[in-house]
């Protein structure tokens, strides 16, 4: 497997449902050639005896709802998204009609930048709020867009589980917060609005995809801030914008109403100044949710852990591709964790450096799926609007997934997705939590990656692996660099293990000041 | 030339009858439903929204595999199937691909001939398109009442070699699946869809057509005839016929072109991540085992060898609920009358009573008066010519009389013993 031939790129096209320029089909077949040839390392790996895992929930069984009737949404709540509707029913193009072909963006979109300096708000709900969501959060009457173009408008029927529970709590929300589009990023500059600034250096990523929710609860408008992970998208803005993140356990808090990525991995989370606040947060919001079948692990409740004592280096993390600044800074952290007492031991996660590989099949072949529901006639507009990053990564899902291709490609990763959590159970028959970088660089410069995707893909090489596993991280910030730009490090735990998690992080910031910086504006 | 032998295969879909819908709570009514007020962000497939699955309609699938003699997966999941279509809300159906609910089950037709079940699974409804020039432009009006709907396919291996074969299968699994009460399998309504696959064999070169939207068991059979005509006089001419699916003319009785299948469908199935997969143990089998009732096929075979009925009796008899009753409520009487199972079984199925006037019937059947000697020296004497031809040695004229009395007194005679009273005069 190497070179894709520009014949199967219009196939590809075509499966998903995407209509594309000559242009876009000659430059996705010379990526997908590269990205699929370091994919393919992965061939390397004997997986012949190894189960696939497609979703981790504790081996969580038959979970169904009774044949009880709810009530419906109102035809006109129905229709109401709808740019074209007739008599109660909503309008498409004929079913026999020919396929259209690739247009440019319509111009009458009259597209908002971002508000704000940081380019971090998409819209402001409330001056008086406290709260920030990333705009993938749907929040009933109020526009949630996922960063996309195709939902430029979108006002959604009904509010998320997560952003009901905040309500309840007494917490007000300020800001729908500029994101990647659909969560399809690791820097902030995949947003259909316009990429996010790094407030610590406006010229820098600010990290993604959550990065409207990083920046803004950086420079204080906001005191807490939902996000959501599916391979790094809290861990790493929070370690580009020096605050702290949790990225909770796949299944913790609800998906409801969160704009769906890639479902086997998303976990929505928090963003805030300090784990305490985390903690508080947290504990309230991580409760089952009838909604959500992937949140009703018995585990929850079942598993109670003690407090860490021993503490895992994974070699793999610390070695080549690392910057110096960040393995220092994070060596130092292990330190100080080891002067208080805790015991510091080197580990091997010896299949994490194929997690990213993996990932990109997973995550993209789950994308492709779920994005096939924008199709402009219910909601939002049509396909056309996909920004280049989405259309990406729906034509390598879609080939990942395609007959003849998905279990060379898709059950092949969810193969080594197995590898991975057996990686992480036997160290955690050794070692109570696990110390590890979260970028393998500090922030980067705006547009320095962005025409490289490949090179870009492997910011996340040290948030895939917790990710597939669907294990606890908390990210925390551990130092700056010497050109004054934050770094941070990552707490990951056994599944269910957030106490420990935020204990341990909390025993850290009594005993640092990181988290205490501020980005002078 | 060698002999071509047909090879067809059927795909049913039912509509199941719970209350709410596969995987949110909205109400499964669609049917003559204002539009899109039955739907919801589940169903209408908003950004964020999450399925859960109605546990009845698990059930109800679960019956259904076991009624056809299925075996139970005891792992099994639901699967995303990919293709792009209005009434697809989410561009997925969520199904079942390789762990499909029931396999390997099996339904007898009256030959004695077995059909093989491949899969009995559950999956999800589509919405409803409705096809319209608005403004001057062809458009496809969309109703959401229906997306969600639990559905439940039932595929046969292709056992099948002949329209009228394809019926009484069909015919079998309807009788079948109402009698679980799962599904009203009403065609008119859609809530029984037929597919049927057609090819025959040998030829140089496999292929496959499939007939979709035949609403009754006649257009199946009908359709079927067609096609098989139609394929083999293209294989005769040395062609292969072209794999593609056809629709029906119900008024031609003929099959149409409708799309090629020049290559086979992808779509993409991988696991559906949002619903976690489902274990099942002996014991929950044995539940559903307990669900289900007396299935028509039991109800045949136990009046077959309980009271010596013919087969087609027995059948005739099961397909009415009441009639049935009322076989049982009244064989004793019946018997003690000297009416025989079968002669009761045949008054019932000729409709020649109803539960409030059996008793009268079975009486009056069994109580033949002994005709009055007038009534038989008048028909005689009416008949003149008839009585010579009967001295003259046309002995089988006697019928006729029989006949005459039998209509005088309105069937209520004796038919024997009119004939000994009408010897015995004649003598």
């Amino acid at each position: 497997m190497s070179k894709i031939r520009s014949f199967d790129v219009r196939h590809i096209a075509k499966l998903a449902n995407l209509a594309l320029t000559q242009k876009e089909l000659e430059l996705f077949g010379k990526q997908f050639s590269q990205i699929l040839s370091y994919i393919d390392q992965l061939s390397k790996i004997d997986t012949d005896s190894v189960k696939p895992t497609f979703q981790t929930l504790d081996n969580t069984t038959n979970i169904f709802r009774q044949d009880q009737v709810f009530p419906s949404l109102s035809q006109f709540q129905s229709l109401n998204s709808s740019f074209h509707t007739y008599q109660g029913y909503f309008v498409a193009d004929h079913v026999f009609s020919k396929q259209k072909k690739a247009v440019s963006k319509a111009s009458f979109l009259k597209i908002k930048k971002p508000l704000d300096y940081f380019q971090a708000v998409l819209t402001s709900v409330n001056s008086q709020g406290n709260l920030g969501h990333k705009d993938l959060f749907c929040t009933q009457g109020v526009q949630t867009t996922a960063g996309s173009l195709v939902l430029f408008g979108y006002r959604p029927a009904y509010s998320a589980t997560i952003v009901k529970q905040l309500e309840k709590l007494g917490w007000v929300t300020k800001f729908k917060l500029n994101q990647d589009a659909w969560g399809h990023g690791s820097s902030g500059e995949n947003s259909d609005y316009g990429s996010t600034h790094n407030p610590w250096e406006i010229h820098h990523v600010p990290g993604g995809s959550s990065s409207g929710s990083a920046v803004m609860v950086a420079v204080k408008e906001v005191a807490l801030a939902t996000g959501t992970d599916t391979c790094g998208s809290i861990r790493l803005p929070s370690c580009f914008t020096n605050i702290c993140g949790i990225k909770p356990t796949y299944g913790a808090l609800s998906r409801f109403g969160v704009i769906a990525f890639a479902s086997s991995l998303d976990c929505p989370g928090l963003f805030a100044k300090t784990v305490k606040k985390l903690e508080s947060v947290f504990a309230k919001l991580s409760v089952p949710d009838k909604l959500d079948a992937t949140s009703q692990s018995s585990a929850r409740k079942t598993v109670k852990l003690p407090s860490a004592k021993i503490v895992g280096l994974p070699e793999e993390f610390l070695q080549k591709g690392i910057d110096p600044q960040v393995k220092k800074a994070v060596l130092k952290a292990a330190g100080q964790l080891s002067n208080k007492g805790l015991k510091v031991k080197s580990i091997s996660l010896p299949h994490s450096p194929y997690g990213v590989a993996a990932y990109y099949i997973i995550a993209p072949t789950e994308t492709s799926s779920n994005l096939s529901r924008y199709d402009g006639v219910r909601y939002g507009h049509s396909r056309h609007f996909f920004g280049p990053e989405a259309k990406r990564r729906i034509m390598l899902g879609t080939f990942a997934s395609s007959a003849g291709y998905s279990a060379k490609y898709y059950e092949k990763a969810a193969k080594i997705r197995t590898l991975i959590i057996k990686d992480f159970n036997k160290v955690f028959d050794q070692i109570d939590v696990i110390l590890a970088p979260i970028s393998p660089t500090p922030p980067f410069k705006l547009g320095e990656k962005t025409s490289d995707p490949l090179t870009m893909y492997l910011s996340d090489i040290y948030a895939a692996p917790a990710s597939l596993a669907g294990l606890p991280s908390l990210a925390i910030p551990c130092g700056f660099t010497k050109d004054n730009l934050p770094i941070g490090m990552q707490l990951i735990g056994p599944r269910w293990s957030e106490p420990r998690l935020f204990e341990l992080g909390k025993k850290y910031q009594s005993i640092t000041n990181w988290h205490l910086k501020e980005p002078k504006i | 030339m060698t002999k071509l032998t047909p090879v067809i295969g059927m795909e049913v879909h039912v509509e199941l009858t719970t209350k709410s819908k596969m995987f949110c709570g909205c109400s499964a009514k669609h049917f003559q439903v204002k539009p899109n007020t039955h739907t919801c962000p589940v169903c209408l497939g908003l950004p964020g929204a999450l399925p859960v699955p109605n546990k009845k309609a698990i059930d109800y699938t679960a019956m259904i595999g076991l009624a056809l003699n299925c075996q139970i997966n005891k792992v099994s999941k639901f699967d995303r199937k990919h293709y792009f279509y209005p009434d697809l809300p989410k561009g997925y159906q969520i199904s079942q691909y390789d762990q499909p609910l029931c396999v390997k089950g099996q339904l007898k037709l009256d030959s004695g001939k077995t059909i093989r079940i491949t899969r009995v699974h559950i999956e999800e409804d589509t919405g409803k398109l409705v096809h319209k020039t608005l403004d001057g432009k062809k458009v496809s009006l969309v109703d959401f009442n229906r997306s969600g709907v639990p559905l439940v396919e039932i595929v046969t291996e292709p056992d099948i070699t002949s329209g009228a074969e394809a019926k009484e299968y069909l015919k079998k699994l309807h009788q079948l699946v109402k009698a679980l009460k799962v599904s009203d399998c009403d065609m008119e309504k859609g809530s029984m869809r037929l597919e049927a696959n057609i090819s025959l064999k040998p030829c140089p070169k496999p292929y496959k057509i499939e007939v979709k939207n035949l609403n009754s068991f006649r257009f199946v059979e009908k359709a079927i005839n067609y096609e098989l005509k139609r394929q083999a006089s293209l294989l005769k001419k040395g062609t292969v016929p072209i794999q593609e699916t056809r629709g029906f003319n119900s008024k031609s009785k003929t099959t149409f072109f409708q799309r090629t299948k020049e290559e086979a469908q992808d779509y993409r199935y991988f696991p559906e991540p949002d619903i976690p997969p489902m274990v099942f143990t002996d014991k929950d089998i044995k539940t559903w085992k307990s669900f289900l009732p007396k299935l028509p096929e039991q109800t045949v075979n136990q009046l077959i060898t309980n009271y010596q009925l013919p087969q087609t009796t027995a059948k005739l008899l099961t397909k009415s609920k009441t009639a049935l009753k009322i076989f049982k409520n009244h064989l004793s009487q019946a018997k003690k009358s000297g009416l025989s199972e079968k002669q009761l079984a045949d008054i019932l199925i000729n409709k020649k009573a109803t539960d409030k006037n059996i008793k009268s019937v079975i009486q009056s059947l069994t109580t033949k008066k002994t005709v009055d000697e007038t009534i038989i020296s008048k028909i005689l004497k009416e008949n003149p010519d008839v009585v010579k031809k009967y001295k003259s040695g046309k002995t089988q004229v006697i019928g006729f009389l029989v006949g005459q009395v039998m209509k005088q007194t309105k069937g209520q005679a004796d038919p024997n013993q009119t004939k000994d009273s009408l010897l015995k005069l004649l003598k």
